[in-house]
């Protein structure tokens, strides 16, 4: 009994010291290899008395135990050493830069008109759209502007043919036309797109984009029109307060019509929507025109309803402080990087509009 | 439409601040474009002071002045009075200001080397007095608060411009906006008083309207001014026509200018001694000629309504006289016209020809066809007060009857179309003060249109006429309600929205071009496509209907090479157009992408951009939107302006005929012609609408979900095929062998050259193999070896590489 007890402290002492991984694989030989001291103490079981036996047994399985549990605690040791050693050669320089990144831009035009369709989607309309190649019937006549009308002169028209029927279309209203021709009241849309006017300056630009607006049903009336413009604007501005001032105006395809003014003040050079004393006019409306109505076969003494038409470039610019309108349609890649928005920026009702 | 505030209150008593008026003109529809004094050379003379003065160096009798122009501007004038002395208030011009005496302009210049900004005023130079020893002396007791003021302020009449919109030409004269105003309650319209005449002998030019089938002209009337002498306007006129910005002609010229901008009422006058025995009203022949007043020959088509006399054509009816019968300061005896014009005749006349005028502008948006003898009388009044004269007797033409139109107008209507209810009785009176006569059978009005409103002829009109008046204000704000009818967006829409931001998640930035482009650039992206051209381009490299998304983008790239930029990745989703008809247009992503591959990165090895790494980004794209890639195939085939050898077509299933998308290099010959310089230049197209809408709701894309948890196996091979043989083949031949056994397979390695006979290429793969019943014993995966090495071979042709 003694004896083992000696190989243990003896060797628990000598795994106390600081060893290389070989050492410690020859202790374990010596423990346990086949003529192990262990090994060993463990064949002359059979020869004690068994009163004896089994008490040394014991012990020695203890024994057994605890040495074999030292030397893995060293080998981890070591082992834990030898990392961390390395470990100290592995630095790197972690300010260096990542690999590429190519971060992707959604353009102002888009992320808007994602916005004013999420806005109407809270109040139940739905997207429509219609072609940019529009016949002079749907573009002026079913609107109620026939030929030879002074109010086609507001529109400088770029034709296709030289008989002046088929055009790029001066508004979105057309798609007011064919959804209503295509279908039966109630009809709540609007219908976002691009539009053309041969015009182009600083403020002009040949081809632009408008999203138009139309709620046909039973009773709606102007109370309704000024209410959901109202909310549009407050939601697309996200401002809680903004000062909305309706004039008498004409469209041929309204009665009555009206431009839309919102308030605002310059600070710092910049405009800021809702407060202050100026006007700034940012959208046509009124009531869709009996006349309209009939054109499209539906009876005006059962529905009625409104329409507007917003610019959407110019929205952007002045939520966003974008100066000039040509800068929309130029490429500069420094221009789309720059007042671009990030693709998973999706405006959304339950996310908002933006972050 | 111009006019000044006090023209204005010759029609309208008020008693409101101009502010007001102001306001009260956008309340009721007439939008004020401007509100400004009348600028005038003499704004350029101001009161100021003389803060300092200092010896010239250069000069004994000059001065340097520090001079207070107010606004804390300080200048410096050089000055040679020998009364300009510190503290003095005088008069000051700046640069670029007319001096009175002399008319000379002034500049900012050099006196004996010091710069002079402007000069500072004696009394004889502003023609004040003749004073001329010193500059002007100014008051300090009435002066010294006014620094930086105009001196002269006997002009301050204020212009408001407003603009007019096409439905109102009752609106283009100065009485119809008093009209307006009062109906809104800002003063009371007055009524024109007009002094009996006396009218002398008849009208003995004889006038004749023809019964020609265009005939634009329905009314004529005249009258004959005998012995006037026509001079230089008034001052009183020359003020009013200047005050809007034109220019004073002569003073019959001018009155009829006046008449025409107070009434509305457009007028003109012919120098009688001109017409060669009588007028004939009549539609034009083709190939006549005649020589407006804008002193240009214009040469008529038929149908267009001319004013003629024995010899020809006198002027365009209710557009342009002719330089033959005009006015001239020695015109002894004149006819005037007050005539009634077709609205569509003179917009058609004067659209053929091109012409823009005044009475064009107002003729063609309709004129009061009962005007005509309030015009000829107002009008010949001032003539003959200003140039005397004898009247004739008014000679009225008419081949049509005009009477004022009726409606009638149930006030309930109102209610229901604004939202908001106001009395009848309010109704009434508006309506009466716009002129209309009312007569009231319980709710139905019974209404006269007044004869200048020809944009009224319907109920709604009236809606519209009552809520301006009374006030868009008053109209509530109903909070929208939510109810829909339709989903926001139908599918295609979605698929838009969602491939957008999927593609700008590769790394593109997203541009919006026009759908126009250059006809030269069009050219090498057409295809067969029809040319679509723009009758009327905004400029000649615009001049076609784009179709295809690509030569905008390409020129853009090109743009932004040449501003420095190499690595760009482009995209556009818009229209592209096949043909000119309505609806003849495909909606398409076009992707473009130049330069390399981490460019001057650290620990990558830069590359060139190459067609797979468009075909990824367009791949995963499609893989993102719900395709499925399992099906896709790739072709060969593309468009001719994409490399030959570098490019393909994807389709969504084997068997569909329309590619949904192609991939590559764009050709080389296009980017040397279009003049690209970069390394390299990939795209690709995405045609939204031959993308099937075959995709089922997400609910309803998830199968049950199973799995395999036996060993997997890997294999690889190498086969030896023909140089043509195309990947996706070898691919399809094995994993058709057993669709449950043969999970994925890998192109690891492309190899040609040493070892590998001329005309072949190696391909070598890598094939996982697991089933979903058992682990796979090695004889079970040695026979699935041997048969996907002899289904290869015997398929393709193929030899496995030993």
């Amino acid at each position: 009994m003694s004896d083992i007890k000696k190989i243990k402290e003896e060797y628990l002492k000598k795994l106390d010291n600081n060893l290389e991984v070989e050492s410690v694989n020859q202790i374990k030989t010596e423990l346990f290899g086949k003529n192990g001291q262990i090994s060993n103490s463990f064949k002359t079981l059979g020869s004690l008395p068994n009163d004896e036996r089994k008490k040394f047994a014991s012990d020695l399985n203890s024994i057994k135990d605890e040495l074999q549990e030292k030397i893995n605690s060293k080998l981890q040791e070591i082992e834990i050493k030898e990392i961390n050693s390395k470990l100290e050669n592995e630095k790197l320089d972690v300010t260096l830069p990542e690999r590429e990144i190519n971060q992707g831009k959604i353009h102002p035009v888009s992320q808007v008109i994602d916005e004013i369709s999420s806005i109407f989607s809270e109040i139940g309309f739905s997207v429509e759209e219609g072609p940019d190649v529009e016949n002079e019937h749907y573009n002026f006549t079913a609107l109620n502007t026939p030929d030879n009308h002074p109010a086609r002169d507001m529109h400088d028209t770029f034709y296709l043919d030289n008989n002046k029927e088929i055009l790029l279309r001066t508004h979105t209203s057309p798609v007011q036309v064919r959804t209503m021709l295509n279908g039966k009241p109630p009809f709540k849309i609007i219908a976002p797109g691009r539009t053309y006017r041969s015009d182009s300056d600083q403020t002009h630009s040949p081809m632009f984009h408008q999203v138009e607006g139309l709620h046909i049903d039973k009773n709606i009336n102007m109370g309704h029109l000024k209410g959901c413009l109202n909310y549009f604007i407050k939601s697309f501005f996200e401002v809680d307060k903004i000062k909305m001032r309706f004039r008498p105006s004409h469209f041929p395809f309204t009665e009555p019509s009206a431009e839309v003014d919102i308030g605002y003040e310059l600070k710092d050079g910049k405009i800021v929507i809702g407060e202050g004393d100026k006007w700034l006019e940012i959208l046509g409306c009124g009531m869709v025109h009996p006349n309209v109505l009939k054109n499209v076969n539906v009876n005006p003494d059962k529905y009625q309803g409104y329409a507007f038409g917003i610019g959407i470039d110019r929205l952007g610019m002045l939520k966003y402080g974008i100066n000039d309108l040509r800068a929309f349609f130029e490429t500069d890649y420094r221009w789309l990087n720059h007042f671009g928005f990030d693709p998973l920026d999706v405006p959304s009702n339950y996310r908002g509009l933006s972050r | 439409m111009k006019f000044t505030m006090s023209w204005l209150k010759e029609h309208l008593e008020t008693k409101h601040k101009d502010t007001q008026i102001i306001d009260k003109l956008t309340d009721v529809g007439l939008e004020v474009e401007s509100f400004e004094n009348i600028s005038s050379d003499l704004d350029n003379f101001k009161i100021a002071k003389i803060i300092n003065a200092e010896q010239h160096p250069n000069a004994d009798r000059l001065r340097i002045c520090d001079v207070d122009i107010g606004q804390q501007n300080i200048v410096k004038v050089v000055c040679g009075a020998p009364n300009a002395k510190k503290g003095l208030l005088t008069v000051y011009a700046g640069p670029g200001s007319v001096i009175p005496k002399n008319n000379m302009k002034l500049t900012v210049s050099k006196i004996r080397g010091i710069t002079s900004y402007g000069m500072l005023c004696s009394e004889s130079e502003l023609k004040l007095s003749d004073e001329s020893e010193g500059i002007t002396e100014l008051k300090p007791s009435k002066y010294s608060d006014k620094i930086g003021k105009n001196f002269f302020n006997n002009n301050n009449e204020k212009v408001v411009d407003l603009s007019i919109t096409p439905n109102r030409p009752d609106c283009l004269g100065v009485r119809g906006i008093a009209r307006d105003l009062a109906a809104a309650g800002t003063g009371k319209l007055k009524n024109i008083s007009h002094k009996n005449i006396k009218k002398d002998g008849s009208q003995n030019i004889k006038v004749s309207i023809t019964k020609d089938k265009k005939q634009g002209c329905t009314i004529f009337g005249s009258c004959l001014i005998k012995g006037v002498t026509n001079k230089e306007s008034p001052k009183w006129l020359k003020e009013k026509i200047t005050s809007l910005g034109q220019k004073p002609i002569s003073a019959i010229v001018d009155i009829t200018n006046y008449v025409m901008l107070d009434l509305n009422r457009p007028l003109h006058a012919y120098d009688a001694d001109k017409i060669d025995r009588e007028i004939i009203v009549r539609d034009s022949k083709k190939g006549e000629t005649f020589e407006a007043l804008d002193n240009k020959e214009y040469k008529l088509d038929d149908g267009m309504c001319v004013i003629s006399d024995k010899s020809g054509v006198l002027g365009l009816g209710g557009v342009i006289g002719g330089t033959r019968s005009g006015t001239e300061l020695k015109t002894k005896n004149i006819l005037l016209e007050s005539a009634y014009f077709i609205p569509r005749s003179i917009r058609k006349t004067s659209k053929l020809l091109n012409i823009d005028t005044d009475a064009k502008f107002r003729f063609e948006r309709g004129i009061d066809p009962q005007s005509i003898e309030t015009g000829l009388l107002k009008a010949s009044q001032l003539i003959s007060e200003i140039c005397g004269g004898k009247i004739s007797k008014f000679d009225i033409q008419k081949i049509k009857q005009y009477k004022n139109s009726e409606i009638k107008f149930n006030t309930s209507l109102f209610e229901k179309i604004t939202g908001f209810k106001i009395k009848d009785n309010e109704i009434i009176k508006i309506l009466n003060d716009l002129g209309f006569k009312v007569s009231r059978k319980k709710s139905e009005l019974k209404l006269k249109v007044p004869s200048w409103r020809p944009d009224i002829s319907q109920p709604i009109d009236i809606v519209e006429e009552v809520v301006r008046i009374k006030g868009y204000e008053n109209i509530e704000t109903i909070e929208p309600e939510k109810k829909r009818f339709k989903d926001t967006l139908n599918k295609q829409q979605k698929l838009f929205h969602f491939l957008q931001r999927s593609v700008a998640s590769k790394g593109y930035l997203e541009t919006v071009t026009w759908s126009f482009t250059d006809s030269r650039i069009n050219n090498f992206f057409k295809e067969n496509l029809k040319e679509i051209k723009i009758v009327n381009p905004i400029s000649l490299d615009l001049d076609v209907l784009r179709n295809s998304i690509f030569s905008n983008l390409a020129f853009y790239l090109k743009k932004n090479l040449d501003r420095g930029f190499k690595d760009i990745s482009l995209f556009e989703i818009g229209p592209i157009f096949k043909n000119n008809q309505p609806g003849e247009q495909l909606t398409v992503i076009g992707a473009i992408k130049s330069g390399k591959i981490s460019r001057l990165n650290w620990n990558e090895k830069e590359r060139l951009v190459d067609i797979f790494d468009v075909k990824k980004d367009l791949i995963q794209t499609l893989m993102e939107a719900g395709y499925d890639k399992q099906s896709f195939f790739i072709r060969d085939k593309s468009p001719t302006y994409y490399h030959p050898g570098k490019s393909g077509s994807v389709y969504l299933d084997k068997d569909d005929i329309d590619p949904v998308a192609y991939f590559g290099e764009l050709h080389p010959n296009i980017v040397k012609k279009l003049d690209i310089k970069t390394e390299g230049v990939v795209g690709f197209e995405i045609y939204l609408d031959y993308l099937k809408d075959n995709k089922i709701k997400l609910k309803d894309q998830k199968s049950n979900f199973e799995y395999s948890d036996y060993q997997k196996s890997e294999r690889d091979f190498a086969f030896v095929v023909d140089k043509n043989y195309k990947a996706q083949d070898l691919i399809e031949i094995i994993s058709s062998i057993d669709k449950s056994l043969i999970r994925s397979i890998k192109i690891f390695d492309i190899y040609e050259g040493e070892k590998i006979p001329d005309g072949k290429k190696s391909i070598a793969l890598n094939v996982t193999i697991q089933s979903s019943e058992k682990t796979l014993e090695e004889n079970d995966l040695e026979k699935i070896n041997k048969l996907i090495i002899s289904t290869v071979e015997s398929k393709s042709g193929a030899k496995i590489r030993s």
